[in-house]
């Protein structure tokens, strides 16, 4: 057996481990899921106060829908309140956000540009409500979101609770792949957070207790991705954070491959980046599942699906290339095949490699029930399954270049 | 709060799902093994039988031999092995032995159709194929695909193949008495030898047991071209 031999096993035992443990998380939870849907958002007695922060930057698309989303909230009016920082936007945001100059709820805010962690903070030194929440000028919120996160502050430890993310209105092919990524990602928030184990509290409707910020601090850069830092800090100091997953926020997501790949290399860079910096976590005991087995895992996975795919890009590369040779030395072969099961790879790579397909199949299917409420098979799913695995290696391997040899990476 | 009966449970079932397959695998490889050998057996069996019938020849005449003469099962047993090489998860002491039966079985046909081309006057074409496994062959792999296709488009031409490096005495003295240098892929065409890269045409054109094959398939599919457009009646 040789190194790649040794590297390839290694990493499907990582990723068969992973896929085990959060299915075993499932069935640990499928009741508290239940529960949750039945009686989550009803007889809510006492309704804290709450000030939502819209950041904006160049949002003078979607602006007006988020901020009609936030009124149309399912909330006492007198509860909540909207702060819109217009974080120096070049368009006619300023324009669009007049429209709401005359409203009782929102208050609007403007300032030099200086990126959304200076914009959350303008508006944090002004908040004086039992819970702040922020979302992004891209996302709206569904009517009974609130209504379905207020009820885990009963618990006086959650000092945190994010949504489910789902993607508004898909029309490109990326945007349906995105789709049904995103409701792996519901899948998988739901199961960190019976974890203790979110390390990201999402731009889009991520709601805090105000006092995490009094003890914490305000919003950092964190390497883009002050979210993911956001998260880490409160993990880091043992506040609990969990997700709803009955509270749905919508979010506008990149159509084309361009936007995606900047993005999602945004995304990688801060995750890779923040967790060194928050590295003392890692392997240690004390911040229980997150340090012990999520953050390293979630590190080792980049490695381990970069290594995985291009195995199977290899694989496939020289298969072709041997189909080519084999073409230009006889030409077609009209002959059909006849079938002998000798010929099928019996290898135990083979063997574990379908054992994890079954297995990500089997949490596809859970997560696109959790998210859609059914499972069915949608364009969204077969675009996922041709195309996701070709996507991720892009990104990885960009932030990954950036992260070894300290590239700065842009916002846009 | 970390749940560390959870860790241990997973582990376990990953555990049990690595073993499975180990030994899934295991068994599935091993039946491969086994089915090459049952081949074997069989074109052994085969090759007996011809030689029984050689042996009876000697009182009967020439057109006693049937079609089925020379064993069928060669060409794809050949295949299976190739593919087997391939597959890094065989046990290669079980696999080593089964080529070197394979190669052995080989040079007992080629034997007994020399055999029979004396003794009966048919003009069979036959190649004895030299090639490495080794990377410096690189026309080796191209070499195969022109054999097996030659072989799908004749089917009255044996081809033979060797790996020239594999260590059994038949192939050394066969290398010796063709006086067969390291230079390959190498063909012995009916004695004659041609080495490198040959493509379909080439062998059609420039080797003149080849050429013959070639006239009498196209003589043999006009005939047939003809039959089916001249009415009988």
């Amino acid at each position: 057996m040789d190194i790649q031999d040794i590297i390839l096993y290694v990493s499907l035992f990582i990723s068969l481990f992973f896929e085990v443990f959060l299915l075993i998380t499932y069935l640990e939870v499928r009741e508290e899921l239940v529960l949750e849907k039945r009686h989550l958002a009803k007889d809510i007695k006492q309704f804290p106060t709450v000030s939502i922060i819209v950041p904006c930057f160049n949002e003078e698309k979607t602006v007006v829908s988020t901020l009609e989303s936030l009124l149309k909230l399912d909330y006492p009016k007198e509860k909540l309140s909207i702060i819109v920082v217009d974080d120096g936007s070049t368009d006619n945001t300023a324009e669009e956000l007049l429209k709401f100059k005359e409203h009782s709820q929102i208050s609007i805010l403007s300032k030099t540009n200086g990126g959304k962690h200076t914009a959350l903070n303008f508006a944090l030194e002004k908040i004086n409500t039992d819970l702040v929440g922020c979302l992004d000028a891209d996302s709206f919120v569904n009517p009974d979101a609130l209504k379905k996160i207020i009820p885990f502050f009963d618990d006086l430890d959650i000092k945190a609770v994010t949504p489910s993310i789902k993607v508004f209105e898909p029309k490109s092919v990326l945007q349906y792949v995105q789709k049904i990524e995103y409701s792996w990602g519901i899948f998988l928030r739901r199961m960190l957070s019976s974890l203790g184990a979110l390390y990201i509290t999402p731009g889009p409707f991520s709601i805090f207790r105000t006092q995490v910020f009094k003890s914490l601090g305000g919003y950092v850069h964190g390497h883009h991705t002050e979210d993911l830092e956001m998260a880490l800090r409160l993990q880091k100091n043992r506040y609990k954070i969990v997700n709803s997953h009955g509270a749905h926020v919508y979010t506008s997501t990149p159509a084309q491959l361009q936007g995606l790949f900047k993005q999602r290399v945004r995304w990688t860079y801060g995750f890779l980046n923040n967790a060194i910096d928050y590295r003392e976590m890692f392997f240690n005991k004390k911040y229980g599942n997150i340090g012990f087995f999520i953050l390293p895992i979630a590190t080792v996975s980049i490695f381990t699906v970069l290594y995985t795919v291009g195995n199977v890009v290899w694989n496939s590369l020289s298969r072709v290339f041997d189909a080519v040779i084999r073409y230009r030395t006889v030409g077609i072969s009209w002959e059909f095949p006849s079938f002998d099961w000798y010929f099928l790879n019996t290898n135990v790579t083979a063997i574990l490699a379908i054992s994890a397909i079954i297995f990500t199949f089997v949490i596809l299917y859970l997560s696109i029930k959790m998210a859609d409420g059914k499972a069915k098979f949608s364009k969204g799913v077969f675009y996922y399954l041709v195309l996701y695995i070709f996507l991720v290696p892009l990104w990885l391997t960009k932030a990954l270049f950036n992260t070894i040899f300290k590239r700065q990476i842009s916002w846009r | 709060m970390m749940d560390s009966k959870k860790y241990i449970v997973a582990f376990l079932i990953t555990a049990v799902i690595f073993g499975t397959a180990i030994f899934v695998s295991n068994i599935l490889n091993q039946k491969k093994l086994e089915d090459v050998r049952v081949i074997e057996n069989r074109v052994a069996l085969d090759i007996l039988s011809s030689e029984t019938q050689f042996a009876l020849l000697e009182e009967t005449s020439c057109s006693d031999i049937g079609p089925g003469f020379l064993s069928k099962e060669l060409g794809s047993l050949g295949e299976k092995l190739t593919y087997a090489e391939n597959q890094t998860d065989l046990i290669s002491a079980d696999l080593e032995y089964l080529k070197r039966s394979y190669f052995l079985l080989e040079i007992k046909d080629y034997l007994l159709m020399k055999r029979l081309t004396e003794k009966c006057g048919i003009k069979p074409t036959f190649i004895l194929y030299f090639y490495s496994t080794e990377s410096s062959c690189d026309d080796c792999e191209r070499m195969g695909y022109v054999l097996t296709a030659m072989r799908d488009k004749y089917p009255d031409l044996r081809v033979y193949s060797f790996d020239y490096n594999f260590d059994v005495g038949a192939i050394n003295t066969l290398v010796s008495i063709y006086k067969i240098e390291p230079n390959l892929p190498a063909m012995i065409i009916n004695s004659d030898p041609y080495y490198g890269f040959y493509s379909i045409e080439d062998l059609e054109t420039k080797v003149p047991a080849i050429q013959r094959l070639a006239t009498t398939r196209t003589k043999a599919l006009k005939e047939a071209t003809s039959t089916l457009e001249t009415p009988t009646n």
